[in-house]
């Protein structure tokens, strides 16, 4: 039944409802996938039975026509959304044993629409990494390796383990959150598609906190459409998140028409900086090509304030997740530390709890908003964030669309990257869209020298996630990307 | 920027982060190096630039301010280290 993980989500999809197959059999497949992919280390915890379960009712749902629009497909979630009575760490120490009690709304709403979770997804700590290394569980592993080097890979981060566990068949799709490229970026290094939403098309409750202006839940799957079903499904208002938008959700599949003539392309000058790898800077002039060939008109736009993006990142983020992280007091849930007072009991846990590089950005968010360094940390960044928005705005007014690269290389070796900075420079054309809350596309076109899969990045305005499908569709169709399996059985 | 040993012991205080002595100069010039590269947002020009302090400019929605969830706090409690009889435990804050 091996050849069940090797379908598309539309496929599987599509071969339920023509009963080729079950749910339960499609579930088995996966599990057995899963099992005998641990080396990757693509789970943190594997939901098998409650897989079967939920299998089991989905191929009830088909036979008596009550079939939701995921019904029966195998997902994994990163461990970074609650799933009520299923352990949920955000990879970090400090949740040892929890346990939610209730069920995030994206969850609930990919159950609702009959998806099978398989497994709760690795992530770099609290999603604060582009590796997958800070995570406690240890790193997830790339299933793709150079064509001359056994080395493993890193995945990318932070949803580094579903972007694994897709890449590697692990999984139909699986949900992963983008803060500042956490979705695109692992997308690009492991060959699959990871797409960020608008900020606010998802809801965010029940999603463990990073940093709220700027988490965002999405798809990442094996082709455009797949991911255009699954958003399709997880979207949607939410009272219990007051910046979710009460708008309606396009059916995003219908999106995807093929046909882009006339759309214009924005090709932003400073997403070239002196140096960039030179595989990337190829593949992105022929993406440019691809589009150009179906009919869009290519524009040159310039984001002028593209180069600060990062520091002012560094600077917001961290702030916001010293904040949403002070709930882990040893108090509630997770792990405690004893100590001789409350605040030693804190301090202890806290530090015992947390990996270094959650340390570092509390510490770093900690300082920006001390008393004396509010106006020229916070404050400051939070105007340079205007500006970088006001960028895309102004864009927006002569082109549709933007293509740039998706991460500045591809994936790197495990243990290969130790100074912080160094690591954050991974971000760099993901982190502008976030800051701006607009919706972005990673869609793998092709390959390094070394055989390693590159994405190239698709952003739009706010709201607009139909172009953007319909412009990933176009470029997946040129690119014919062949996927980890050789041949490209895995596409549609 | 640079980070002295008592502005971390300070931070990690505030933060709520037990840091051993010894580990205080080497984080001083982590979070040093980090603050460093920060440093360049201080060449943009932002006099007259409105501060951006959300993810969308959607207005926030309003409901009724009626009470819509709760009454279970076994449920609240569920993951506690530490619960008696309906409240947390902590260790004794008054002396």
């Amino acid at each position: 039944m091996a050849e069940l993980t090797h379908l598309t989500l539309a496929q599987a999809r599509d071969g339920l409802r023509a009963k080729d197959f079950s749910a339960v059999e499609l579930a088995q497949a996966h599990l057995d996938a899963m099992e005998k992919g641990r080396e990757l280390n693509a789970y943190i915890t594997e939901t098998g039975d409650l897989a079967k379960e939920r299998a089991k009712a989905a191929d009830n749902n088909l036979a008596n026509g009550s079939a939701g629009a995921l019904e029966g497909l195998p997902i994994g979630i990163k461990d970074l959304f609650c799933t009520e009575g299923v352990l949920t760490t955000a990879a970090s120490h400090i949740l040892d044993g929890y346990q939610p009690q209730y069920e995030s709304t994206v969850t609930a709403k990919l159950k609702d629409a009959g998806a099978v979770m398989v497994g709760k997804t690795n992530l770099d700590e609290f999603a604060m990494g582009s590796s997958n290394e800070s995570s406690y569980y240890g790193p997830a592993i790339n299933p793709w390796k150079k064509n001359d080097d056994d080395s493993p890979l890193v995945p990318g981060g932070s949803s580094g383990g579903s972007a694994a566990a897709v890449a590697a068949h692990l999984c139909l799709g699986a949900a992963g959150t983008d803060t500042g490229g956490s979705i695109r970026q692992p997308a690009s290094f492991c060959g699959i598609v990871g797409m960020k939403p608008t900020y606010g098309r998802c809801s965010r409750w029940g999603i463990v906190a990073f940093a709220s202006s700027l988490d965002q839940a999405g798809p990442m799957t094996r082709t455009v459409r797949d991911a255009a079903i699954m958003l399709s499904a997880m979207a949607g208002h939410d009272p219990k998140d007051s910046t979710s938008a009460d708008l309606a959700v396009p059916d995003f599949e219908a999106a995807l028409t093929g046909n882009i003539r006339g759309l214009r392309i924005g090709i932003p000058a400073e997403y070239r900086p002196d140096g960039l790898n030179e595989d990337i800077s190829n593949l992105w002039d022929t993406g440019i090509g691809w589009l150009k060939d179906a009919g869009a008109e290519i524009v040159d736009i310039t984001l002028p304030h593209t180069k600060h993006a990062l520091p002012t990142y560094y600077i917001v983020a961290p702030a916001e997740a010293s904040s949403n992280l002070a709930r882990y007091d040893g108090v509630r849930f997770g792990l405690r530390v004893e100590g001789e007072s409350l605040d030693e009991m804190y301090a202890k846990t806290r530090s015992e709890g947390f990996g270094d590089e959650v340390k570092r950005r509390v510490m770093i968010g900690t300082y920006a908003l001390s008393a004396g360094y509010y106006d020229a940390y916070y404050l400051k960044a939070q105007k340079v964030r205007q500006l970088i928005f006001q960028d895309f705005v102004s864009a927006f007014e002569k082109v549709d669309t933007i293509l740039t690269p998706t991460a500045p290389t591809p994936a790197f070796a495990v243990g290969e990257k130790t100074d912080p900075v160094t690591m954050y420079l991974n971000d760099v054309f993901t982190v502008p869209a976030s800051l701006a809350g607009l919706p972005g596309i990673s869609v793998p076109a092709g390959l390094s020298k070394d055989g390693l899969p590159l994405g190239l990045q698709l952003l739009t305005k706010r709201w607009d996630e139909e172009t953007l499908f319909r412009c990933a569709g176009v470029l997946e169709d040129a690119a014919q990307f062949p996927g980890l399996l050789k041949g490209g059985e895995g596409r549609a | 920027m640079s980070l002295d040993d008592a502005t971390v012991r300070k931070i990690a205080f505030l933060a709520r982060i037990e840091v051993p002595d010894q580990d205080l100069a080497p984080l001083a010039k982590e979070l040093s190096g980090i603050l460093d590269w920060i440093e360049q947002l201080q060449e943009v020009d932002t006099d007259a630039v409105e501060p951006m302090t959300g993810g969308t400019d959607m207005a926030l929605s309003w409901r009724a301010d009626n009470v819509s969830d709760g009454n279970y706090a076994d449920k609240v409690l569920a993951n506690a280290p530490e619960a008696h009889e309906g409240f947390f435990g902590v260790p004794k804050v008054v002396e």
